[in-house]
């Protein structure tokens, strides 16, 4: 089956009892049991839940992993991740990680004894070089939020499983749709589902899955222990939003290459990044690892200020944070996604305050042209 | 969102609903899960009193599919029957409608077993033949129901030639617009004075939600409806409302990719040996076909085909795997109808064979799965052999 149609048809979107199309949302606490001696398949909704269990059934197959998880945010499914690790552990992560990312390891992470080494993965000999001997986990996201650069996950999978450690990404631009980091070697895939998997921005989620099944008890264990579980309404929403995925994604890559293209001859921007332009740095290795190049371009304008402006004048894509939603948004990675990252850091690999990152909605491109075009020649 | 919404494409239009209408900026319109509406004084109001008549869930939905059709208002139902009843509400005892013969099977059961009762007539005639419309039409004719594509036949009626005809004796056309969508049809752009929608279908596309939409081109025949609307209450809850809201988001991805495998399925229907007759306006062959070119932006992913005998058909039904057999039709998964049993099992069974809709006939939703395995799982279900355990 066709990742297009296993989208739709991975087997876990029938309720079994009803025949119901849709599964329905159970949204009960707990649950009754037939006997002392022994529990249900189900007991509390934290340890499993019905609508839960189609969802993490769903992401799983998807990116062909043993088991999938729902937490109750990106962040919390980054972090629950994270728990695995232990005072002492250090991780190697990619240096222009998502701003959240980057706050819960340097801030929350470090005051429990986990220390994290951020470089550059675009190139694997750097990577390397900041393994420890106490180093568990290489973290990385590709492409990289906001500047879109690409890690190869054949060779960063290959590093980790000589090293024996563990190698985690955050698959939340691409989807399994467009990259099953799995089938690389990988051995975790963390999606903010928030973004292109619900991908109508209103609901807040987040999924791990885990490559084999002792590192997914493990998962299970940190899941249900720690509690920061997705509540049953958001895993219906959830899997409703999966259901148009393939349909949304082809359409916010067909934009993107177009809005990408048209970026690159305006006079006002200096710089477009896009896995999709010819010479983008790192086209070849993602082309050999996804089917696409994602919705998402970045761009600097010719100076701070023309940003500024230019971001007070845009009206069709929303001013805000979050992306990968059918409707268009553009943000200020310096003041919004990045601003948790410390300002030398942000300067170091480019996070500057001429750079505007924009998730190309599914809206009609020539209107999101249309509208680029008026508030860039304003400027 | 404040670009010049005329100028905008209908994909633009339907993703950006509701976009900057709260106040927080919240980019999805919120659930107002609320009955009654507190009053700022004596004698004031918000705009909004109680739900019945007011939700801002349902008015942003309402405003949505008003701006999509093109027409001065929308109203939103708690079902599509319930949309379509209310619209038959403006009628009166003795009054006469002129309706598509071979229609949705819940349409003509409320006309036949309900407002018949109530006083109503109605003559059913093949609306794809315009002169059979001129010659159904009487002094008490109120209204012409059409719809476009018909269900399950897809044939196709001439909405500005029926419409100008209506128009000239103060009747009037009413279109049932479920099938193709205001992202493929326009009928008020054509002449047509209401839209109606089962939004159940291609509108919301997740078979997950019951809803119906009605659109009106004027703002007089609109406050009769709203009328209609506040007086039975037949309207469609905020959570509801808000699932439509985000269902008509996808509607151009979605349905850009249900037309694509509809033709290529059309197109490989008509090549199976097991297949008599393929019905899908937008085969060339079909004698819909340019007339709905003219009058519509794309062919719709409903497709009917008849097969050999009862017993083929029976045998399709139960080895589809990929394809559910189920009632409804429109969303994202491909379902498969037996029209005579299910949709239309309330028509009268001579009538129904006259028309075509018999025991050999199947009808097709087309959903957004990859054409490849679709074919795949027609073509086992077709072939004729045992099934696979």
């Amino acid at each position: 089956m066709k990742i297009g149609t296993k989208i739709l048809h991975t087997g876990n979107e029938i309720d079994p009892t009803t025949g119901a199309v849709s599964i329905p949302i159970y949204n009960s606490a707990t649950f009754r049991q037939t006997s002392v001696e022994e529990c249900g398949p189900y007991e509390y909704s934290r340890s499993a839940n019905p609508t839960r269990d189609a969802l993490e059934a769903i992401i799983a197959s998807l990116e062909g992993g043993a088991k999938g998880f729902a937490f109750s945010s990106g962040m919390a499914a980054i972090s629950s991740v994270f728990l695995l690790f232990s005072p002492g552990d250090h991780i190697v992560a990619c240096e222009d990680v998502y701003g959240g990312a980057y706050r819960v390891l340097t801030k929350l992470f470090s005051r429990l004894g986990i220390e994290a080494t951020f470089v550059d993965f675009t190139d694997v000999a750097r990577i390397r070089e900041a393994v420890r001997p106490n180093t568990r986990a290489l973290y990385l996201e590709t492409p990289s939020n906001p500047l879109l650069k690409i890690t190869d996950l054949r060779a960063v999978s290959a590093l980790a499983k000589e090293k024996g450690i563990l190698s985690i990404i955050d698959n939340t631009f691409m989807t399994p749709y467009l990259q099953r980091p799995l089938e690389y070697g990988m051995d975790i895939v963390i999606h903010s589902a928030t973004k292109y998997l619900g991908g109508h921005s209103d609901l807040i989620a987040g999924l791990a899955v885990a490559a084999d099944v002792k590192l997914a008890s493990q998962i299970k264990f940190i899941q249900n222990a720690f509690g920061a579980v997705l509540g049953p309404q958001d895993c219906w929403l959830l899997m409703r939003g999966i259901k148009t995925l393939k349909a949304r994604m082809d359409m916010h890559q067909k934009g993107a290459a177009r809005l990408a293209e048209w970026l690159q001859g305006r006079p006002e921007v200096k710089e477009v990044f896009f896995p999709g332009l010819s010479g983008h740095p790192g086209k070849k290795i993602h082309e050999s690892q996804a089917d696409g190049p994602g919705g998402i371009v970045s761009f600097r304008l010719q100076t701070e200020e023309l940003t500024k402006q230019f971001l007070g004048r845009v009206r069709l894509p929303a001013l805000a944070v979050s992306l990968g939603g059918v409707e268009s948004i553009i943000s200020y990675p310096v003041t919004m996604s990045h601003a948790g990252m410390h300002p030398d850091h942000r300067k170091r690999v480019g996070v500057t305050g001429d750079l505007v990152r924009l998730s190309v909605g599914i809206e009609d491109p020539d209107d999101l042209i249309e509208d680029l075009n008026s508030a860039l020649s304003k400027v | 969102m404040e670009q010049g919404v005329e100028t905008m494409k209908t994909s633009t239009m339907a993703v950006q609903i509701g976009v900057g209408r709260d106040a927080t900026g919240a980019m999805s319109f919120p659930i107002y899960q609320n009955a009654t509406f507190s009053h700022p004084a004596f004698g004031e109001s918000t705009g909004y009193d109680y739900s019945r008549s007011g939700n801002p869930t349902r008015r942003v939905l309402e405003e949505g599919i008003a701006q999509l059709d093109g027409g001065a208002r929308g109203f939103a139902y708690s079902s599509g029957m319930a949309a379509i009843a209310n619209l038959l509400l403006l009628f009166k005892q003795g009054d006469h409608l002129v309706v598509t013969e071979d229609l949705y099977g819940g349409t003509f059961r409320v006309i036949d077993k309900v407002f018949v009762k109530q006083g109503l007539t109605a003559t059913y005639v093949d609306t794809s033949v315009p002169e059979a419309v001129g010659r159904a039409l009487r002094d008490n004719t109120r209204a012409v129901l059409l719809e476009v594509p018909t269900n399950p036949l897809l044939k196709v009626a001439d909405i500005r030639k029926i419409s100008d005809m209506a128009k000239g004796r103060g009747i009037l056309t009413i279109v049932d617009n479920t099938f193709l969508t205001p992202y493929l049809l326009r009928p008020l752009e054509l002449g047509a004075d209401a839209v109606v929608y089962s939004a159940t279908k291609f509108i919301s596309g997740h078979n997950d939600v019951l809803a119906g939409l009605v659109v009106v081109k004027d703002e007089e025949l609109g406050k009769q409806i709203y009328f209609l609307q506040n007086s039975v209450g037949a309207v469609l809850g905020p959570q509801d409302c808000w699932l439509v809201i985000r269902g008509l988001k996808t509607l151009s991805v979605r349905i850009d990719r249900q037309l694509e495998n509809a033709r290529t399925i059309a197109e490989w229907l008509v090549r199976q040996a097991s297949v008599k007759k393929v019905y899908y306006p937008g085969l060339e062959t079909d004698p819909g076909h340019c007339l709905l070119k003219a009058q519509a932006r794309g062919f719709g992913a409903m497709v009917a085909f008849e097969v050999a005998d009862r017993r083929v058909a029976e045998d399709v039904l139960r080895k589809v795997r990929l394809i559910s057999f189920a009632e409804s039709l429109g969303g994202v998964e491909t379902l498969i109808t037996y029209p005579a049993f299910q949709t239309h099992a309330d028509m009268d069974p001579s009538e129904r064979e006259r028309m075509g809709i018999n025991d050999r006939l199947l009808r097709l939703s087309v959903g957004i799965e990859d054409e490849g395995d679709l074919l795949d799982d027609l073509g086992q279900a077709l072939s004729g052999g045992e099934e696979e355990s």
